[in-house]
């Protein structure tokens, strides 16, 4: 190991140790912010110590949302939208993904080249530049305010698509003719072969997908335009408005504590199936 | 590629393809479809009356001295974020990579402003940067700084550039963290060997041997700092003070959502999607290419 014989050891810990708190500094204010009055905030006299309103603000943005002067639906309200839009889009990804690829991979068929390009082509789509004519298409559709014309949207995905066929190529062929001798049906093989091989990808995908439904902005601020369908995302920019200084800081610091928890802890307690997903997803 | 051994079935695939080419038409190909379409048309302003006038929206763009400069500030500001994020995460990548104590814990305490939202993360920062509020903000103000990006258009831009590399570096070092883990070890020992210092080391031998890694990211970081940055922006500044932060993504949904100009904003709209179709067809080319590698 003539690499670690390096003299400056303390370099990479100095260099890193800043890196970490450049990182962690936002939310440690954020945190203090969220235990102190908004009158403490809005004077500028914001100490670098917790203060003791900390129970009583959360629980006024859990339940009320609403301060003096924002208005906002309880945060508790705008979780379970959140939480409902990552799964719904994590798992209908996951679902019509693995299917479509299997059908692309397992079988011949006509026009199986032309649906492959079809989803592939989708990779080059944002929904950031199909924003509007999308909306128009829901309200035709009669979607407006939905779950599902919020999150049907999101959900085609040629990512997780070549992901799925990438793993399925690798499947020895072997394994199909086994089944075959043996009489299992092409969906016999995808119940009890293939989806048990798929789980650690279908894992890291699903960390990867929530962390990307749970923080959609554009879309759920175009299409929910009742308070009650409000995303926590899109709660904590209404609740800030203009970004006064006279406002309920303390309420809007707690909220955005809260909107970070679910994603943040997904991914430091499932590391491993996060760097796989993004490491495998972005190929 | 094809498998050798495949399943027959006449009806079973179609079925199995159903949803996702089902959501794929009706929220890809349709919407894609009537942006294209909307971007030669043009509606008055009552929404009364739509003519068809080819590319008319397409010129009124390139020669509307606002798009040009919005093209201009978003030039700017792309090369900034994805600069900032890139340099960091490298940086942060480079001293990950050597043997320390504790280089799991830095990891799981580096990467996890992925999971924050671009937004999120503008709240995070806006809370520290403003003028009257924030700690930051006010120790500039304090230390006679003309401080308020809600009026001053260059601090608008620095506050909006920071925030979108703040929340992306953790993604650059976790890809150039598994970039350098790659390289092997061998190549970097005998360089060591023959007395290269660990500076020397790393340009002439781990960057180089890194160009798949930073290539892939830039165009990423491109996408990213195009598209994802829309929620920094709508919560920092919405486009402003005037126009000072209005990037191309921003002035789209302005023109569209805001101003209803549906022709104008859908030829925008075509114009971003042409960019991302180009952008992604380059990966594509390297990706291929790296397959020879």
């Amino acid at each position: 190991m003539v690499e670690g014989r390096s003299r400056a050891a303390w370099l990479p810990h100095a260099v890193l140790t800043a890196g970490v708190l450049i990182f962690a500094f936002p939310i440690y204010m954020a945190l203090i912010g969220s235990t102190h009055d908004a009158a403490t905030i809005g004077r500028g006299s914001l100490p670098l110590y917790p203060g003791e309103w900390g129970l009583e603000n959360y629980a006024q943005a859990w339940t009320q949302g609403s301060g003096q002067r924002v208005k906002a639906s309880p945060v508790a309200r705008m979780m379970f939208n959140s939480f409902v839009m990552a799964v719904v889009i994590a798992v209908g990804k996951i679902a019509a993904s693995i299917i479509s690829a299997y059908a692309v991979v397992f079988f011949l068929f006509p026009l199986r080249m032309l649906f492959f390009w079809m989803i592939f082509i989708t990779l080059m789509l944002p929904v950031e530049v199909r924003m509007i004519p999308t909306f128009k298409v829901l309200s035709d559709l009669g979607m407006i305010n939905t779950f599902a014309g919020l999150t049907l949207p999101l959900i085609a995905s040629a990512t997780a698509t070549l992901l799925f066929r990438q793993f399925f190529l690798t499947v020895p062929d072997e394994l199909v003719d086994a089944a075959k001798i043996d009489g299992a049906g092409p969906l016999r093989f995808f119940r009890h072969v293939l989806l048990p091989l798929s789980k650690t990808n279908m894992a890291a995908l699903f960390v990867i997908l929530f962390i990307y439904g749970w923080n959609q902005y554009l879309w759920p601020l175009l299409f929910t335009t009742s308070s009650g369908m409000d995303t926590i995302v899109i709660g904590i920019t209404k609740m800030i408005g203009t970004g006064d200084a006279q406002t309920d800081w303390n309420l809007i610091m707690a909220t955005t504590m809260l909107a970070m928890l679910p994603p943040v802890a997904v991914v430091i307690f499932m590391q491993r199936w996060f760097v796989k997903g993004l490491v495998e997803a972005e190929k | 590629m094809r498998r050798r051994a495949v399943f027959n079935n006449k009806v079973l695939p179609y079925v199995l393809v159903t949803p996702q080419l089902l959501i794929t038409l009706v929220f890809f190909f349709w919407p894609a479809g009537q942006a294209v379409y909307q971007s030669f048309l043009f509606q008055d302003a009552f929404g009364l009356r739509q003519s068809f006038v080819w590319f008319d929206n397409f010129r009124a763009l390139i020669i509307d001295p606002l798009y040009l400069d919005s093209a201009g500030r978003t030039v700017v500001f792309t090369i900034s974020v994805t600069a900032l994020s890139m340099s960091f995460g490298l940086l942060f990548a480079a001293m990950a990579d050597r043997r320390i104590r504790g280089a799991t814990g830095y990891k799981t305490l580096l990467i996890w402003p992925y999971a924050v939202a671009p937004a999120v993360a503008a709240v995070l920062l806006l809370f520290i940067f403003h003028p009257s509020i924030g700690l930051l903000g006010r120790a500039l103000v304090r230390m006679g700084v003309p401080w308020d990006y809600s009026l001053n258009g260059p601090q608008a831009m620095l506050l909006v550039v920071l925030a979108s590399a703040w929340k992306q570096v953790s993604y650059n070092f976790l890809f150039f963290l598994a970039g350098l883990q790659s390289i092997q070890r061998p190549v970097i020992e005998a360089a060591a060997i023959d007395g290269a210092g660990p500076v020397r080391r790393f340009w002439s031998i781990m960057f180089p041997l890194l160009s798949p890694t930073t290539f892939f990211l830039l165009v990423v970081n491109l996408v990213y700092a195009f598209f994802d940055t829309f929620g920094t922006i709508h919560v920092l500044t919405r486009g402003g003070p005037g126009k000072a932060t209005e990037t191309l993504i921003y002035k789209a949904y302005v023109d569209g959502v805001i101003n209803l100009d549906l022709g104008g904003s859908s030829a925008q709209s075509v114009v971003l999607m042409l960019i991302v179709i180009a952008l992604t067809a380059i990966q594509f080319r390297y990706i291929e290419r790296r397959v020879h590698y």
